[in-house]
């Protein structure tokens, strides 16, 4: 018998599966993923489905006026996409 | 795997032009001339002449320098010099940053407060996905060319500081940065199909005349941090920033190539950060941030300054890059052929 695959389950986001992955969609076909792990989306949020493209994330909507721009400066650094 | 393109040459950047007193100085010493006197203690920690003098010092780790011997990396007088430097810059974002409460617990709320999108938030790529223009995009790529052509270079100093679990955790997010095993999926590689797909030069350095001292002062944090093994909680911090917030800007600007109808060479970048970061995410807070505060819970207040001080940057360079674009100004140094003629000085 072998070891059994360890799989993590996030407390607020994906599903961690170690090595390269065969997902079986429900209409039967299939997608792989080479990553040493994959994230599986479990929200079924995600525009990448069935892989997390962090959809998940908690959403806050800025107040209007003052606060608008307090809110979003305050955020520590939404600008940097890679 | 071997790559299914033949290698290019690797041919060093040109040395850069001059941008005050401390870049002379060092590019001085990087020419092997006599040695100009430099006071670091006077000059703007965030300014142009600190941040290209830095950037300079630092590169001799990783690229070098056309025409400038590879054994210069250990001069005495640039390495002090350097070392000044890096003490002005250092103290500036411990005075603009607020430090950590000690905890390992404020890593955890530190790190929380970037996992939370905002519904419409402030920045180039909240811009460029709503209405921005394609040469502000070139111009952004163009700014990122100076970190994300050595992309994960700067995180990969760190790698002989760690330990344990949270060495292996990172290296699998670094093997995953390089391509994991395939040069032609390396993320830098990948940036530069990017490049190449939107007009841009893909040369080592090539925008390093026209990138100005917020976009150099963002790598140069990473240099800092990777370099100096005492700042390895910074480094993580600061890694840790970029992998916990990439997923949605990348999405941000997949969809703003998508809207300007760019080919999909240009969008793939972005577009594998979609999915990778979204897993860096998670190896990085369980994998690494988690083993390593709990090998050395001492470290817990550098990963913040590491998260807050990529963030006090990030959001600088933002903020110039916005502010000039909402006056139709170009950001970069040297303007790309497509950005709007100049009214005045962009300096």
């Amino acid at each position: 018998m072998t070891d059994a695959r360890e799989v993590v389950v996030t407390a607020d986001g994906p599903v961690l599966i170690t090595g390269p992955v065969e997902v079986v969609l429900p209409d039967g076909s299939r997608v792989r993923s080479d990553r040493p792990v994959t994230a599986l989306c479990v929200c079924r949020r995600s525009r990448k489905a069935p892989f997390c493209d962090t959809s998940h994330r908690r959403k806050v909507r800025a107040t209007e006026g003052a606060d608008h721009d307090e809110e979003t400066r305050a955020q520590p650094h939404r600008t940097a996409a890679r | 795997m071997l790559s299914r393109t033949a290698p290019p040459r690797v041919d060093p950047p040109p040395l850069p032009h001059v941008r005050g007193p401390l870049s002379a100085a060092v590019l001085a010493a990087l020419r092997g001339e006599p040695a100009l006197r430099a006071d670091p203690a006077g000059a703007d920690p965030y300014g142009d002449d600190l941040q290209l003098a830095l950037y300079c010092c630092y590169e001799l780790h990783y690229r070098g320098f056309a025409g400038v011997p590879d054994d210069r990396e250990w001069a005495p007088g640039l390495l002090a010099l350097r070392r000044e430097i890096e003490r002005v810059f250092e103290a500036a974002l411990r005075r603009d940053v607020p430090a950590g409460d000690g905890s390992v617990d404020g890593v955890e709320r530190e790190l929380d407060g970037l996992l939370v999108e905002p519904v419409e938030g402030r920045g180039p790529s909240w811009h460029l996905r709503r209405d921005g223009e394609l040469w502000q995009l070139r111009e952004y790529v163009a700014h990122r060319s100076l970190y994300h052509l050595k992309e994960a270079d700067p995180q990969a100093w760190v790698i002989a500081r760690l330990d344990g679990p949270a060495k292996a955790a990172l290296v699998t997010v670094e093997h995953d940065e390089y391509g994991a095993g395939d040069p032609d999926r390396m993320h830098a590689r990948l940036f530069a199909d990017m490049m190449d797909a939107l007009g841009l030069s893909t040369a080592y350095g090539h925008y390093l005349d026209a990138a100005t001292a917020a976009t150099l002062a963002e790598v140069n944090f990473m240099s800092l941090c990777g370099l100096h093994r005492r700042l390895r909680g910074a480094l993580i911090g600061q890694f840790a920033t970029v992998e916990l917030t990439s997923s949605p800007g990348s999405d941000r600007l997949v969809r703003a190539m998508r809207r300007l109808g760019c080919p999909e060479q240009a969008i793939a970048f972005y577009d594998e950060h979609i999915e990778a970061d979204a897993v860096h995410e998670q190896i990085i807070r369980h994998g690494v941030i988690a083993p390593l505060l709990a090998a050395e819970p001492h470290l817990a207040d550098d990963v913040v300054f590491g998260i807050r001080g990529s963030g006090f940057l990030g959001e600088r360079f933002g903020d110039q890059v916005l502010d000039a674009w909402e006056q139709g100004r170009p950001t970069l140094r040297v303007p790309l052929p497509d950005a709007p003629a100049l009214a005045g000085s962009t300096r």
